[in-house]
């Protein structure tokens, strides 16, 4: 039996090419290792059957010698991700019982790469939340722990991390709207990386803040992003913002000689509040880029501190219009009506008993900033706010930094249930260092690179100039080499 | 800002979400702190500077308005709640 454990996708793909293993044999260990794992609520909806046939199907195509890298490789999907004929449903109750007709860009073309499909991960409703606490299907859970409390895996993307880091599967895909990706990644002691946006196509995902959303892979290490991450790049005629530009192969980008790249250390980034853990963190990863030959740079990005203010004018307003689409008409759940309800009281009760309480929220504060006579003075003016953030970021670009270092959560995974006293802006806060990144397009990945005194793992974020994640993943592969982090969560599920 | 209980029951009005009465004040003041935090941005001097239309610099395709899919009604019937002879049936909406 294969150890999981040590298994990445760059080792599936090599023993699976040399005929050591089979996609059926690993599935079936991955099937196996899931089915034990329901405390960890991280897969919502099983896919054994489907994955079997995309192994069997794989494991001929490997035979025959026509195999991409992703082929045979078992992958956990993000329920955001709409997959044909099976449940798709953001984790949001609104869309309960919705099997989507058609399949995302990106699961077609993991699919068409021989990808296997094990199952549907937990996620926060429609991927609005920072510890996957806002799920229909209940919390996903942190295989990690340092006590007897249970904690988040992070959010949106909880299910995702939960499962790659318990070892249920090789790889799962992601989504980042503010940080999605990189706090769960962080929060998990894996790799998550958000890509340039337009990179990714996002036909089929199902949306939050359309100028924000970006999908991407989340992963035990640089390598296997890099890997899954070009499997889902390309451009879709299908996404009008994605870029018609070719795919580079950023596994060979990974050379580890990062000898003169300019470093950006952004000062803004110094926040008040943050653990001594994270800030020693941040000051050890910059030592270990100067040391593999980096040139380290102190840079200013002015703009920093309105970020999040920025993001909760432009994404909730975003997620009012998307969202508005949940109306019991044509998908999803429908309200029991009263004798009289007339469309509006149909529109009204379905809303109120599909979404959550914070996509309830989020969708409220979105129609406000965008009502009649405060479009100006919010969502105007965050969207002036964004071009300055931008802007902060080109010109320190323009100036020769190659990448900027920076912490990627303001620190380690909380307890389930922490926060439920806290407002909602405590919560928002998870996302201070991801959430600029965004706002300006860029590329960003998460790298595990230590853990805190409780043994936690914790994450560095690296920013890199867009379109360039090839150049991005040899940094974090140059980090990842000198951090050496090997800790894995003990077993208790 | 702060938003008091008629301006929540607008807003979700607005938004065609159904709020019984007694939540409306913990809404209005879970929004008050939302736009107290969101108000930061007035410090911000945005004099000259343009609202941000796209991230990307590319300008959206074009392609030509032709149908590029369709004859699809039962897979577009399928998942609908109350789908009757084809059409999507919902309360009636004109007296």
């Amino acid at each position: 039996m294969t150890d999981l454990s040590k298994l990445t996708i760059a080792s599936a793909r090599d023993a699976l090419r040399k005929g050591d293993v089979s996609s059926a044999e690993l599935t079936n260990a991955y099937l196996g290792a899931i089915e034990g794992a329901g405390a960890l609520n991280a897969f919502v909806h099983h896919t054994p059957d489907i994955a079997n046939v995309q192994a069997a199907a794989a494991d001929v195509r490997i035979k025959s010698g026509d195999a991409p890298d992703m082929c045979g490789i078992p992958l956990g999907i993000k329920d955001l991700f709409c997959t044909k004929g099976v449940p798709s449903q953001a984790a949001s109750g609104i869309l309960n019982g919705f099997k989507p007709e058609y399949e995302s860009t990106v699961t077609t073309q993991l699919f068409d790469a021989g990808a296997v499909m094990l199952g549907k991960l937990n996620m926060d409703e429609f991927a609005m939340g920072s510890s996957n606490e806002t799920s229909v299907y209940g919390n996903a859970v942190n295989p990690w722990k340092s006590d007897d409390r249970a904690l988040t895996p992070g959010g949106s993307s909880g299910g995702s991390a939960a499962a790659v880091a318990a070892d249920l599967c090789l790889g799962a895909t992601g989504t980042d709207t503010g940080g999605s990706i990189r706090q769960p990644a962080a929060f998990t002691g894996i790799t998550g990386i958000k890509p340039t946006y337009g990179r990714v196509s996002r036909w089929g995902v199902v949306a939050f803040a359309s100028s924000l959303d970006q999908a991407g892979p989340m992963t035990k290490d640089v390598r296997d992003s890099a890997i899954m991450l070009e499997a889902m790049c390309g451009h879709d005629p299908k996404d009008s913002t994605s870029m018609d530009m070719a795919v580079p192969n950023f596994e060979a980008a990974l050379t580890g000689d990062i000898k003169g790249k300019v470093i950006g250390i952004p000062k803004e980034y110094r926040m008040d509040g943050i653990p001594a853990a994270i800030e020693k963190l941040w000051e050890d990863g910059t030592a270990m880029l100067k040391d593999a030959g980096a040139v380290i740079r102190d840079i200013t990005l002015p703009h920093t501190k309105y970020a999040l203010p920025a993001y909760y004018v432009i994404a909730p307003a975003e997620a009012s219009s998307n969202l508005a689409r949940y109306d019991g008409v044509r998908f999803g759940h429908r309200a029991k009506l009263d004798a009289g309800d007339g469309i509006t009281e149909m529109y009204e009760k379905t809303r109120a008993e599909g979404f959550g309480a914070e996509v309830q929220r989020r969708v409220m504060v979105g129609t406000y900033v965008l009502s009649a006579g405060f479009y100006d003075a919010y969502y105007n003016r965050a969207r002036k706010v964004r071009a300055l953030i931008k802007r902060d970021f080109d010109q320190v670009f323009a100036a020769g930094v190659d990448a900027i270092l920076t912490p990627a959560t303001p620190s380690a995974a909380f307890g389930l249930g922490e926060m439920v006293d806290a407002d909602p802006i405590q919560m928002y806060l998870n996302d201070v260092f991801t959430v600029t990144v965004n706002l300006a397009g860029l590329p960003g990945i998460a790298v595990p690179a230590g853990v805190d005194a409780n043994g936690l793992p914790l994450g560095l974020q690296l920013i890199g100039r867009p379109w360039e994640e090839g150049d991005l993943l040899n940094v974090a592969y140059a980090l990842e080499q000198a951090a050496g982090f090997v800790a894995k969560p003990q077993k208790w599920w | 800002m702060s938003i008091d209980t008629e301006t929540a029951r607008r807003v979700a009005k607005l938004a065609r979400i159904k709020v019984e009465d007694d939540a409306l004040p913990a809404l209005a003041q879970e929004f008050s702190a939302i736009l107290g935090f969101i108000e930061q941005l007035n410090e911000v001097d945005v004099d000259g500077i343009e609202p941000m239309t796209s991230v990307t610099p590319q300008r959206l395709k074009r392609r030509t308005d032709v149908v590029t899919d369709g004859s699809q009604q039962a897979a577009v019937m399928k998942n609908a709640p109350d789908a009757r002879e084809g059409f999507f049936a919902v309360p009636k909406v004109v007296e």
